[in-house]
């Protein structure tokens, strides 16, 4: 049970962790938690079909589709949260000041939640796959339902009650700075995504790796350790990374940053009011 | 017109060339799982050269091989094969397992 709850951990920490960043970063909007909601339902329910579809996937695009599916469900996520975070730009800092002026959170507006809950479905869906594949050979392996459903509800609660440690981390932060931060989380979180796709884009040899081994951090913070990979989700450290990867990394961290700075210019009246 | 049309045509050719030049320089080498290990479990491959990887899994259950060192995962479906590209690599061992078997499935790359 105990090997079978640690893989499962480790899968739903990394969506768990997307879930909490998402949860937080929608904080004050009505109808959230059912948009979320809907959002990790689906991912559940397109891992199944993923996993059972393992092998057509795999065969797609003469054996390279499983890498291209990858890479394209991470960068999809990666367009919805740019596309987030620089909407949260133009408007957030408004949110925040009548957050703060009415001490509650109260309906802020309406947001385009539609675009996160998306980000939440992608990420259950790419590593839910793996727990449903890896669930399915430990049953043909003679594992027994006890084991299993006992892997399944310590690897779910564990990774679950890490993204609320995280979550309640974030509410902390002064309402004042609230969304920027989560917004600044946000753009880590897709430029990590970006490193990736570009990761299995090399795997597939689709583009150059411009160096297959940069550098190896892994002796001073390795991605097996819970916070080795607790980042690696996050902000996408990657103790060995190529080089083409930085490069994904950075020019989505940029152009994000330059859309927010560009688009989310404060009028004059909400300087004055702040 | 056909001035263009010919420089695309010379243009891709050229393309093309580069890319199988590319390919004939890559090292090939294969991996069978089989009972949840790796066959060889150590395998060797040249240094320094990109490594076309194939997978085959004769197991009717799906594994997923992984590699730290490698910084590579993929999915091998059951009955399944897959093909996956890794370095090129340094001198030096580069361990790697199946995570859905961990206990039997551990294997090592050496680049020479």
């Amino acid at each position: 049970m105990a090997g079978i709850a640690v893989l499962v951990f480790r899968e739903v920490l990394e969506a768990a962790l997307v879930v909490s960043v998402v949860f937080a970063a929608t904080r004050g909007v009505p109808g959230r938690a059912r948009w979320i909601g809907a959002g990790i339902a689906a991912g559940v329910l397109g891992s199944i079909v993923l996993a059972v579809s393992a092998e057509a996937v795999a065969e797609a695009a003469a054996g390279m589709g499983q890498e291209l599916f990858n890479a394209t469900v991470l960068f999809a996520a990666v367009a919805m949260i740019a596309w987030h975070a620089i909407w949260m730009a133009t408007h957030g800092r408004q949110m925040a000041l009548q957050m703060q002026a009415l001490g509650a959170e109260v309906s802020v507006g309406r947001r385009p939640l539609a675009a996160l809950a998306i980000v939440v479905t992608l990420a259950v869906l790419r590593e839910g796959s793996e727990i449903v594949l890896f669930l399915l050979a430990q049953a043909a392996g003679g594992s027994g339902a006890f084991d299993i459903a006992g892997g399944i509800a310590l690897g779910v609660g564990g990774g679950a009650a890490t993204g609320l440690a995280l979550y309640l981390g974030l509410l902390r932060i002064p309402i004042r700075h609230f969304f920027t931060a989560t917004n600044w989380l946000l753009l880590l979180l897709a430029a990590g995504m970006a490193s990736q796709g570009a990761r299995f884009l090399v795997q597939a040899d689709l583009i150059p790796s411009l160096g297959a081994r940069l550098w190896d951090t892994s002796a001073f913070l390795s991605e097996r350790s819970i916070l080795g990979q607790t980042l690696h989700a996050l902000i996408g450290y990657d103790a060995r990374p190529a080089g083409v990867q930085i490069v994904f990394y950075l020019v989505t961290a940029v152009s994000i940053a330059i859309g927010m700075k560009v688009w989310g210019r404060p009028r004059r009246k909400i300087t004055q009011a702040a | 017109m056909r001035l263009r049309s010919s420089m695309g045509f010379a243009l891709a050719f050229a393309l093309a060339l580069v890319m199988t030049n590319v390919r004939a320089d890559d090292a090939e080498a294969r991996l069978t799982i089989r009972s949840h290990r790796f066959e060889p479990a150590e395998l060797t491959v040249p240094a320094d050269k990109k490594v076309k990887l194939t997978i085959e899994n004769e197991d009717s259950t799906a594994e997923e091989f992984e590699s730290y060192e490698l910084n590579r995962e993929k999915v091998v479906p059951a009955k399944g094969r897959v093909t996956l590209y890794v370095g090129p690599l340094k001198p030096g061992r580069y361990p790697f397992f199946g995570d859905f078997h961990k206990d039997t499935a551990q294997g090592v790359l050496i680049a020479q």
